[in-house]
């Protein structure tokens, strides 16, 4: 056994409303390649965010013991000074600057008001070399591909010396070719002695590469696997991740009848807004029936908002093609406010930046995507649009003083009532919920439970886009399947486990 | 109560700003700020800053975007006006032709700014250059008199122009204060009228006693100003135009449509798309009717100049912006209301006069402004903060 490098004891962090981890224990010895693995929202990345000193010392319980000594890191500078360096999974780099530039970026070379330019950009060609760059470090960024940019957040991290490297997803944005240099590199840099730990979906890589596993799940490590003393694969790794039965959590629906098709999509393909050469959603067919719950499930990342935003009047995306049909009639939706009026309603999964008005009242926000429904040639009827909002506050039971509130003051589970009463005032016939019960509590997930059940049971249809595999199999008629762009499977409520939903989505991975 | 009386010292913040400045210059001017004259002269002389800041409001709303061209748009609108008074065109038809003239400038800024995405501080800039430069072609670098007696009294021209006394008054303008009694009288009577209509449908409402300090207030503030004004020469016409923009856009801003989507916009871009409202018409309408206010206030500018100069409107974008920014709205927009700018704009406008009137050298008068600016919007930085 190598040496205890960092130990992380009883860490506990809570945001408002969520315990985000509840005493986890996370060792990482010297040298090793440590995995980090677990459904999304189950704490990884909060945990590094912890380690590094994003959430400071003091705003969560435990201690962080690095290299024998207890560490109070206020700031992230604080841990980098310890060697302790993270790579974020969205990229950090400044297109517009060259490689050199964003690699010596707040650390710049030379002195403070000369910089030393030459030795910037040479010690930058170096670390260049190291992660097998063979570009020059005067080159901008923007001109590099995502694989490359990857490679030099890594040289980046190498100039700040580090001992202890974490890399949140590294691969999330790359190709399989430029995958696998990336992960070879790390056994190469594990045999000069470094120690890493990597947070990854893809199980694959993590058989790769690592010497140990730690599950985490809920906000607690469950176990840790040494891929040496035992025999490691995909599925072992699943049944940690998912470990868990799945009880009475979900509300019951009975006697909904479920109809005819009412939506249905044909070849459905997206490519990126920016990047106009990438397919983001890829020859999509589905459809959904009336009274029916379709569950989207796929990782983050797999296109699966992207499509429904795309759906929802080319609210994302260029280049869209294929066909979209309404109640077996060929539509063609140029714009949000045409897809609202042909009944169909997108409820976000980024409530506070897509969804809410947080700085109006909850009245305000429920009437304004539908303000035709209160007002009368542009005068508001201030009456019924309080009325409306109160209606709809008691139907979901938004919990608040009064609807006069601002929605920015409410908890993010009352806030995603606010959310819904918007697109339920719409009165729409589809529903698309984009990750319905992101960030809220046990509690507040029952309710919003209740509440797509209700809809259903009043004929509407509704669109279910989640990574929660136990909330997708509770609450779905139907299940769609979606990795990288693709749908790559469909299954019946009653077939699907957890274990046969990840394998569908492993397989299709594998076979790229 | 603590909390309570924290939040409305928090909510007439400036308010109760105005009123220490307007004590303190009393203090110091011997009670001079307070003559009539001079209440009447704020009211005249500030008009141009009330009619520009609503329309500079709907701007900001949007989220913090600002209209830098308004005070060359003054300029050239009211020269044009200006020009065709002299050539005895009918003064009806030049109004008509400044307020379109107004217009068609904001629909030229709001294009760019709207469907280009050019930046408004940028957009605007190049406006303030070219108009200004326009105002001087079609003046060819004179000053042109207006001689137009019906533009004159309708706008109030010629510093001198007030609603008649229908009652003749010896000392006092007896229209003026009647007038005064009666805003008073249908300001209390819709407050109660809304009161009971609120409390029979089960609305909650203010505690009556706040309600009632507001109301005593209001009225008090109304038939006091009135009063003043009646004991000088009435009411001047200027003050009109100002009441009908500003209930006008109080109203807008409130009860509309379009004025919920200036605050959707601001607030958050994104979910307003998402619910189906296009930002760029929404961009697009609030400079238009920058423009038409731009045009407004370049009537109003003239006429009381009586002439137009290829210098008029200098510093006037930045009255307005000053003024909202005083009042409370967000540069960051989403946030802010005409009773707000109404306010900033006299605390402005007392500023200047009660530094006149002490015979403050007036390149200190500016480092005041400035300071006073400055404040403004660190109190709302700062209140903002402690929110989240």
């Amino acid at each position: 056994m190598g040496k205890v490098i960092l130990e992380m004891k009883n860490i506990t962090k809570t945001f408002p409303g969520v315990k985000a981890l509840d005493n986890v224990n996370f060792q990482v010895e010297e040298g090793e390649i440590h995995a980090l693995v677990g459904e999304n929202g189950a704490g990884k990345s909060t945990l590094m965010n912890v380690l590094s000193g994003i959430y400071p010392f003091g705003s969560y319980e435990g201690d962080i013991v690095y290299n024998g000594e207890v560490c109070q890191f206020q700031k992230i500078t604080d841990s980098e000074a310890k060697g302790i360096v993270i790579i974020h999974q969205e990229l950090a780099l400044v297109p517009q600057m060259s490689i050199g530039e964003n690699m010596f970026l707040g650390n710049e070379r030379g002195k403070k008001n000369a910089i030393n330019w030459n030795e910037t950009y040479s010690e930058a060609d170096k670390y260049l070399k190291m992660v097998g760059l063979s570009e020059s470090s005067r080159v901008l960024i923007k001109d590099i591909g995502t694989g490359k940019q990857q490679l030099v957040e890594i040289a980046k991290a190498l100039a700040k010396n580090a001992k202890l490297l974490i890399l949140d997803e590294p691969t999330s944005s790359l190709n399989e070719t430029d995958s696998r240099a990336l992960l070879d590199l790390m056994l190469e840099f594990k045999k000069q002695g470094m120690t890493m730990i990597i947070i990854t979906h893809k199980l694959n890589e993590v058989v790769y590469v690592a010497d140990k596993i730690t599950v985490v799940r809920d906000g607690s490590t469950v176990e840790t696997l040494d891929c040496h003393t035992m025999e490691i694969n995909e599925d072992r790794i699943i049944r940690g991740m998912v470990g868990r039965e799945i009880t009475d959590r979900f509300p019951k629906r009975s006697n909904v009848e479920i109809g005819e098709v009412n939506m249905e999509v044909k070849d459905w393909t997206v490519y990126h807004p920016v990047y106009a050469e990438r397919k983001v959603v890829d020859g999509i067919n589905m459809n959904v029936k009336k009274g029916e719950v379709v569950g989207i499930y796929g990782l983050m990342g797999a296109g699966r908002t992207e499509l429904a935003m795309s759906i929802f009047g080319k609210s994302y995306g260029t280049g869209i093609s294929g066909t979209l049909y309404l109640n077996g009639q060929e539509v063609n939706l140029k714009n949000p406010r045409e897809a609202i009026e042909a009944k169909l309603a997108y409820v976000t999964e980024d409530r506070k930046g897509n969804g809410l008005v947080l700085s109006n009242s909850i009245r305000v926000n429920t009437s304004l995507a539908n303000m035709e429904g209160v007002s009368d040639r542009g005068i508001i009827d201030m009456d019924k649009e309080y009325q409306v909002a109160v209606e709809y506050k008691d139907k979901l039971k938004t919990k608040t003083p009064s609807v006069e509130q601002n929605v920015g003051n409410l908890s993010g589970g009352n806030q995603q009532k606010v959310l819904l009463a918007k697109w339920m005032f719409t009165d729409p016939d589809i529903l698309i919920l984009d990750e319905p019960t992101r960030g809220i509590d046990v509690g507040a997930k029952y309710e919003i439970y209740c509440i797509i059940n209700d809809l259903v049971k009043a004929g509407k249809s509704v669109v279910m886009i989640s990574s929660e595999l136990p909330e997708v199999i509770g609450m779905s008629d139907r299940i769609y399947i979606m990795n990288e762009g693709k749908f790559v499977g469909e299954m019946k409520a009653d077939e699907a486990t957890q274990e046969n939903i990840m394998a569908c989505i492993l397989q299709s991975g594998r076979g790229e | 109560m603590n909390l309570k009386v924290m939040d409305i010292l928090k909510k007439y913040t400036m308010t109760l700003a105005l009123i220490a400045v307007i004590i303190f210059f009393y203090a110091n001017t011997g009670g001079k700020i307070l003559f009539p004259q001079n209440i009447n002269n704020l009211i005249s002389q500030n008009a141009y800053v009330f009619v520009l800041a609503a329309g500079m409001l709907l701007c900001i709303l949007t989220g913090g975007n600002i209209d830098l061209a308004c005070g060359s748009v003054v300029c050239f609108v009211g020269g044009i006006g200006a020009v065709m008074m002299d050539a005895n065109i009918n003064e009806w038809v030049a109004v008509v032709v400044m307020l379109i003239g107004g217009l068609l400038v904001g629909a030229w800024q709001g294009f760019w700014i709207a469907y280009i995405k050019v930046p408004p501080f940028i957009a605007t800039l190049a406006g303030m250059y070219a108009f200004r430069g326009l105002s001087n072609i079609v003046l060819q670098g004179y000053v042109v008199g207006i001689r137009n007696e019906t533009f004159l009294n309708v706008f109030g021209g010629g510093a001198d122009c007030y609603v008649p006394d229908f009652f003749g008054g010896a000392n006092m303008n007896i229209t003026c204060m009647v007038a005064g009694v009666v805003i008073a009288i249908i300001y209390v009577a819709s407050v109660i009228k809304n009161r009971i209509s609120a409390q029979s449908k089960g609305y909650e409402v203010a505690p009556l006693y706040s309600e009632l300090a507001k109301m005593i207030i209001i009225c008090a503030v109304v038939i006091w100003i009135f009063y003043k004004l009646a004991n000088y020469k009435g009411i001047p016409a200027a003050l009109i135009w100002i009441a009908v923009v500003l209930l006008a856009y109080a109203y807008i801003t409130s009860n509309t449509t379009m004025g919920r989507y200036l605050y959707a916009v601001g607030g958050n871009e994104k979910a307003t798309r998402l619910s189906g409202i296009d930002p760029r018409k929404i961009y697009f309408f609030a400079y238009v009717n920058m423009g038409l206010m731009s045009g407004l206030a370049g009537i109003l500018t003239v006429a009381r100049a009586t002439q137009a100069q290829p210098t008029f409107g200098q510093g006037y974008e930045m009255d307005a912006i000053a003024a909202c920014f005083i009042g409370g709205a967000s540069a960051y927009g989403g946030e802010g209301n005409v009773f707000g700018i109404v306010i900033g704009a006299i605390l402005m406008g007392v500023i200047n006069m009660g530094m006149s009137i002490m015979g403050v050298n007036a390149n200190y008068q500016k480092v005041v402004k400035g300071i006073v600016v400055l404040a403004a919007i660190i109190f709302d930085v700062l209140s903002n903060k402690k929110k989240k």
